[in-house]
């Protein structure tokens, strides 16, 4: 006879088991679309590159992840660091970090501004500021290139006030890239940042001027610490799509100027070294992965988040 | 109280919200009180009323439409909150909910440039005073709402303000506890020696903590006293009805003399009542009678008024009797109850009412 100890551990078990057919559906799912792309990838990475594309099935190489940061020297077959794709790596990680500072400092305020809106008003501002999320991201670069082409808007104006004389080269330099992915990932952090805001009791910003601090010490002691899961939130939502970027770096960067996204592009195209491209895509994923993992122990241990 | 060196002076103030293409709204209208150094003094009045913004006036939260808000004798009226040397305790606490307990105290302090240790030492005795100093190192997630409500003084008396200013801080937490804080507001008061601004919509509260209160009613101050002079000598009806029960008389002045006036009730009695200083009403006034100030007699020649006994409510403490007056009008008087046993009434018996001149009052409408 079963003891009641035995029939609870049964019990158990066939609960263990049910909860595994019963998540069934959502495990096929993503072992089919998210793990295993990630595995051909990997395995792509791995084999040698076709003639024309492609690779050689089941020939397997290290060629594409010595490539990512070596070279071979077409006549005397030595290896030397591949300069192109460090200056293109440290390029990527240089402006996506920008791309990050700049919209937080245009960001804070903007979102700051909506949050203290009435109510109403909020919705509309909020509107306003995802209306260029829906137009189509080749149009909005476009866009940036008129205003900071060499007859462009920027460099018309300046000129016809005199505070130059001829135009300034932004257009093609790495400036142009930053001034285009701050436009356009703007809204990824305005967002998660008024999202924090917004869940702010500003009665505490009153006791704050209450309690004899400045404007300045409100800002430091008070409201920042308490919208930091919304800074963390929108430079993650900002960094990552700015480190892959492709199409801004190509309009506005032009083809000296290339980032990473770029590089990735060129091997599955004309460069026809899909190892290569698979490697780099992997080492850009794991470039990410530590970023996010460097945050998110930031984020813990400093509490991060409301009370 | 005698009022001793003035603390907080308000001048003529006016506030006035100008809300978007509609009607602008006079919060408070031409608002001047004097409220005197280590003074109690409670403002009190139903929502709407002003008396939370008069007390963000003082804060420094919004700016006066007119007048002047002088702290001992200075204008302080444009000074931003930072600048002035009072401190709230907000209706919810307000606690910085990223700082423990002791950084939530000690943080007026740290603002204002204090040394390290001087903020310590004074946060340890702020945490003594409230009785709280275990619980230095809590959030302020992980303590109860008297606590917090604990903190939120430590917090606000830290910096040792002039004034301290209370908006609704009791209205949060449960009666037992409303109570015990009511008990220790007052005992912080006495201790520190700090003028107390206390806003409330409870009367009770009002009457039990504070030294002097004023009765507000849109945007006006109707009457400053004492407790004692606000529910025993009310000067309008407003007061008179908000704060306590009432029986209200409506009635004509016959004539006055030696501070009484004798009212020909509209039922047709007449009665003698007692006049507010210096008053010289004449034609239609509201007489009031407090029901504990009333008593209930056999009816006869002797009796104030009369009628029929309506209902009986029995209280506990008291017993209620509703008296229907001859002409219509209710009249409650209440009686304590004793162990010798009730009165020996019973529903719709012919009763009397029986009152003196001093109880009843005449008010100014």
């Amino acid at each position: 006879m079963a003891t009641p100890r035995e029939i609870a551990v049964a019990a158990e078990r066939q609960d263990i088991r049910n909860r595994w057919l019963l998540s069934s559906p959502a495990l096929v799912i993503i072992a089919l679309a998210a793990i295993g792309p990630l595995f051909v990838m990997l395995l792509y990475s791995f084999m040698l590159k076709g003639d024309y594309g492609d690779v050689k099935a089941w020939q397997f190489s290290s060629d594409g992840w010595f490539g990512v940061f070596l070279q071979r020297d077409i006549f005397d077959d030595t290896l030397t660091l591949a300069d192109a794709h460090v200056t293109i790596f440290w390029r990527s990680v240089k402006l996506s970090l920008m791309t990050t500072v700049v919209t937080l400092f245009l960001g804070f305020p903007t979102a700051y501004f909506i949050a203290t809106r009435p109510a109403k008003q909020r919705d509309i501002w909020l509107f306003l500021v995802t209306i260029p999320f829906w137009t189509n991201i080749l149009i909005r670069t476009f866009a940036m290139q008129e205003v900071i082409r060499n007859e462009g808007i920027v460099n018309s104006a300046m000129i016809w006030i005199g505070i130059i004389d001829a135009p300034i080269q932004i257009m093609y330099t790495d400036w142009a890239i930053l001034f285009g992915m701050a436009y356009v990932y703007l809204p990824l952090m305005v967002l998660p940042l008024y999202a924090s805001m917004e869940k702010i009791d500003f009665r505490l910003v009153e006791a704050g001027y209450d309690l004899y601090a400045t404007r300045l010490q409100v800002l430091r002691r008070i409201i920042i610490p308490l919208v930091k899961p919304g800074i963390i939130a929108g430079s993650i939502l900002v960094f990552i799509p700015s480190l892959g970027a492709y199409v801004t770096p190509r309009v506005l960067g032009g083809g000296k100027n290339m980032m990473l996204g770029n590089l990735i592009e060129l091997q599955f195209g004309q460069g026809r070294n899909w190892p290569l491209g698979a490697a780099l895509s992997i080492t850009l994923m794991i470039i990410v992965t530590l970023a996010l993992l460097v945050y998110v122990k930031n984020a813990s241990k400093s509490g991060g988040g409301h009370g | 109280m005698a009022i001793g060196k003035t603390a907080i002076e308000a001048v003529g103030v006016t506030k006035i919200f100008q809300s978007s293409g509609q009607d602008s709204l006079k919060a408070l209208d031409n608002v001047s009180v004097t409220i005197g150094e280590n003074e109690f003094f409670t403002l009190l009045g139903p929502s709407g009323c002003g008396k939370t913004t008069l007390l963000r006036l003082i804060a420094g939260f919004d700016f006066p439409t007119d007048g002047q808000i002088l702290l001992h004798g200075k204008d302080i009226a444009p000074l931003p909150p930072f600048q002035r040397p009072v401190n709230t305790v907000f209706q919810n606490y307000a606690l910085f909910p990223h700082m423990t307990v002791g950084q939530n105290i000690g943080f007026g302090l740290e603002m204002q440039g204090k040394p390290k240790a001087q903020v310590e030492a004074r946060v340890a005795e702020m945490l003594r005073l409230v009785q709280m100093e275990e619980l230095k190192n809590r959030r302020t997630s992980q303590i109860s709402g008297g606590q917090q409500q604990r903190v939120a003084l430590a917090r606000a008396l830290a910096p040792e303000p002039k004034v301290l200013l209370l908006d609704e801080p009791l209205s949060a937490l449960d009666y037992k506890l409303r109570k015990e804080m009511q008990i220790e507001l007052k005992r912080l008061q006495n201790e520190t020696g700090i003028t107390f601004i206390f806003v409330t919509h409870d009367q009770e509260e009002a009457l039990t903590m504070s030294d002097r209160i004023a009765v507000m009613s849109k945007g006006q101050i109707l009457q400053v006293g004492s407790p004692r002079d606000i529910y025993d000598r009310p000067a309008v009806r407003f007061v008179a009805n908000f704060i306590g029960e009432t029986n209200f008389l409506e009635g004509k002045v016959v004539s006055t003399a030696k501070g009484q006036a004798k009212i020909a009730l509209d039922a047709g009695t007449t009665i003698t009542a007692s006049l507010g200083d210096g008053a010289k009403p004449s034609g239609k006034v509201t007489v009031v009678v407090r029901p504990e100030h009333a008593s209930l007699v056999a009816a006869s020649g002797k009796a104030t008024l009369s009628g029929k006994l309506e209902n009986i409510v029995y209280f506990g403490t008291d017993t209620h009797y509703h008296v229907k007056l001859h002409g219509g009008s209710e009249f409650t008087v209440r009686h304590q109850n004793v162990h010798a046993g009730a009165l020996a009434f019973e529903k719709g018996d012919k009763v009397g009412v029986l009152f003196g001149a001093d109880a009843a009052r005449v008010l100014r409408d």
